[in-house]
């Protein structure tokens, strides 16, 4: 087998000659550094435009029709007694895995004095992880989860039941709303290891086209939205 | 895999008979199309983004090399590593290599067609690693030892029963008297069988639906998120691509991901759309060591600059599959080789030659259909008709046919006899069929009826109608 090298420069070299174009054409050059640099945004539909408020509610309705659960908050300190009510509901141990993520150490995780706190990357013995949302989109009602210490990608996959806590403010109304975020905190072109779009709890229709929940990755999906009374204008 | 499309006639005759197969494939009008329509119906935007993706995608391929090496630069800044592959003995063969050099034992996999293009599970079974298809669907078709039939839904042609006897014939380790007929259980027993495989591998190897040029990443959709758990739990993390699956940017890339899932299954967006760029970083506690992606041609580049070039914009949605009467009737097995549908009809010959896949092309009634809901505004069946012709040029239609079709052309290329000729038999045909107005039995047209009656013609032809209609 030939080296690399030379299979990139045969491939290459047909394509060129299938367009009949030259390598260094300037003006193809240009054309593509543009668009890269640009990055122009093509339609974006209608119900993506909105304002917070607008955001949110349709954040909420999309992911509740994907089989998501959402509840709201109004301040921080009740993330962790809604986290424990929410097991409780669900018969689930109180135990959870989390990531190192500042918003998230600093809840006031004493409050639910039931709740058992691991942080770190899951392990398979997990049943419950907590995760915070980098951001969100209201167009599908979409989480926009990004790798790091902060949230390790393998607690939106490996445990059963997937807690997601997001803030108002944070969910954009497109993808495209969402991609200016991710610029804007790694700089242009540069991207996080993994981005996940998470829009509801696994599913598959591999068995005749019935749809069943948790296939390999999380049968529950829960949101928690942090919307404070005057965030959201 | 080695083609069978040469037989299609014979596997299509098979496919019909088969009852399993033929309760199977009722689920597909049934399921995917209402959902489609739905979708498309409810976002008023969608006719306007089918345009700016064919656009995307035309432009894309016009400056292909470009966007290529604008890739690549970013995935090797990323710390990853971009291996070109011009044939799929070649890609096979690099993926082999770089799991033998890992030691890999076991390599999950999460659902790729260009995989299948290039024969991966045998090249790695022949070495002694084990793949592990996570895809339920490619899952219970690997243990079938079969190969998909559909692009997202690769065990469509599988009923539940089949399913329940198959796990039952190999997961001998769970207790025999479990209770398997609901879809449910058998969701949740693949789930716990697979569970334990991600964490095993070595090497994990996924598809990409997209790769993006302006950052360097490989995107991937899945419903299930099998995907995910195959590329961030092994060490290493290899992505099949061809190269025409480049796209420019992030917002390029999304307007596709609207298309896709709407085209697909009818949701929006897939649950889970993850993008990924590079190996892991520096602080990351999970994700992959190392992080390849392995650029196939196979063909694709000769496409380009020819009538064939507008195939280069699908995007693999399965739409023209589930829309398509004749693979409504036969699935996608009959097509003999890893794409089928009208999708497959156009690409298999340019990937395996018309010589191999010529039957494919003609296996379509030209309804339409297919490209009415490409989202990439594929013209399908122009593209069949291409095929035809060259299938005609190069003297591979039967003998009958051309002798049949050349017949034709001398009384066609002489109006006045042909308008004579054909009154004659129009009222000829009348007078045989008699009353019952259609014939069992025709004399040169065995074939045709074969199976279903011949309508007669009504006594008159259309050109002398159409002078009647001109009189009043």
């Amino acid at each position: 087998m030939s080296d690399n090298a030379t299979r990139r420069e045969q491939i290459l070299g047909r394509i060129r000659t299938s367009l009949n174009v030259d390598a260094d054409a300037m003006d193809r050059l240009e054309t593509v550094a543009d668009r890269l640099e640009d990055h122009t945004r093509n339609t974006v539909p209608e119900r993506a435009v909105g304002t917070v408020a607008q955001n949110v509610k349709q954040f909420c309705e999309r992911m509740e029709a994907v089989n998501g659960t959402v509840e709201q908050v109004k301040t921080p300190s009740e993330i962790p007694g809604a986290i424990a009510n929410y097991l409780r509901l669900h018969n689930l141990p109180q135990k959870i895995r989390r990531g190192s993520d500042p918003a998230l150490e600093k809840l006031p995780w004493g409050k639910a004095r039931t709740l058992e706190v691991g942080v770190g990357i899951a392990r398979k013995t997990d049943e419950v992880s907590v995760s915070r949302a980098f951001a969100a989109v209201a167009e599908s009602g979409t989480l926009v989860m990004t790798s790091g210490s902060d949230n390790p990608t393998s607690l939106n996959f490996l445990p059963e039941n997937h807690i997601v806590v997001v803030e108002s403010g944070r969910i954009a109304g497109s993808y495209e709303d969402a991609w200016d975020v991710v610029r804007a905190v790694y700089g242009d072109g540069e991207m996080p290891r993994t981005v996940n779009l998470i829009s509801g709890p696994s599913r598959t229709g591999d068995i005749e086209q019935k749809i069943e929940l948790g296939a390999h990755g999380p049968r529950r999906l829960h949101v928690i939205v942090l919307n404070r009374p005057n965030s959201a204008k | 895999m080695q083609p069978t499309s040469k037989s299609f006639k014979r596997n299509a005759a098979g496919a019909l008979s088969d009852e399993q197969l033929q309760r199977a494939l009722l689920n597909v009008p049934r399921g995917f199309v209402k959902k489609r329509a739905d979708a498309a119906a409810a976002l008023p935007e969608f006719e306007q983004l089918r345009d700016q993706g064919r656009e995307i995608k035309n432009h894309t391929l016009e400056h292909l090399d470009l966007y290529l090496e604008a890739f690549e630069e970013k995935v090797v800044e990323a710390g990853g590593y971009v291996h070109w592959a011009t044939t799929a003995q070649e890609a096979c063969d690099l993926v082999v290599r770089l799991c033998l050099d890992r030691e890999a034992q076991t390599v999950t996999k999460g659902k790729s067609m260009i995989s299948e293009e290039i024969g991966l599970n045998a090249g790695l079974e022949k070495m002694n690693i084990e793949p592990v298809e996570t895809d339920l669907g490619e899952y219970i078709i690997q243990l079938r030892g079969e190969t998909p039939s559909h692009l997202i839904a690769p065990a469509v042609h599988v009923t539940k029963e089949q399913i329940e006897a198959d796990f039952r014939r190999f997961h001998t380790e769970l207790p025999e008297e479990r209770n398997l007929h609901e879809p449910a259980s058998l969701v949740h027993e693949a789930r716990q069988i697979l569970r334990q495989k991600y964490i095993d591998a070595d090497v994990g190897i996924t598809g990409a639906n997209f790769l993006i040029a302006e950052t360097g990443t490989s995107v991937i959709v899945t419903n299930e998120g099998n995907g995910d758990l195959t590329q961030i739990l092994p060490k290493t993390h290899i992505v099949l691509a061809s190269i025409e699956k480049v796209v420019p940017t992030l917002e390029d890339a999304s307007t596709l991901v609207r298309l896709l899932a709407r085209s697909a299954t009818g949701q929006d967006i897939s649950n889970y759309t993850t993008f990924s760029t590079g190996p892991k970083r520096r602080g990351d506690p999970d994700g992959p060591q190392e992080y390849h992606v392995v650029l196939l041609d196979n063909g694709r580049s000769s496409m380009l600059g020819t009538e064939f070039q507008e195939m280069l914009r699908c995007i693999r949605c399965g739409a023209c599959l589930n829309h398509c009467p004749v693979y409504q009737a036969v699935g996608g097995h009959a097509y003999g080789w890893v794409y089928s549908g009208p999708m497959g009809s156009v690409l298999t010959p340019n990937l395996i030659g018309v010589n191999e896949a010529g039957h494919l092309p003609n296996a379509s009634t030209f309804c339409g259909r297919c490209e009415e809901v490409c989202p990439m505004r594929i013209p399908l069946p122009k593209m069949m008709r291409h095929w035809r012709e060259r299938e005609f040029e190069k003297h591979l239609t039967p003998f009958a046919v051309r002798r049949g079709l050349g017949v034709w052309a001398w009384f066609a290329l002489r109006p006045k006899f042909y308008q004579r000729l054909t009154s004659w038999a129009a009222r000829l045909l009348k007078w045989r069929a008699g009353r019952a107005g259609r014939m069992e039995s025709l004399p040169l047209a065995s074939g045709w009826v074969k199976y279903r009656d011949f309508p007669a013609p009504q006594g008159k032809t259309f050109q002398q109608m159409w002078k009647e209609r001109d009189n009043v």
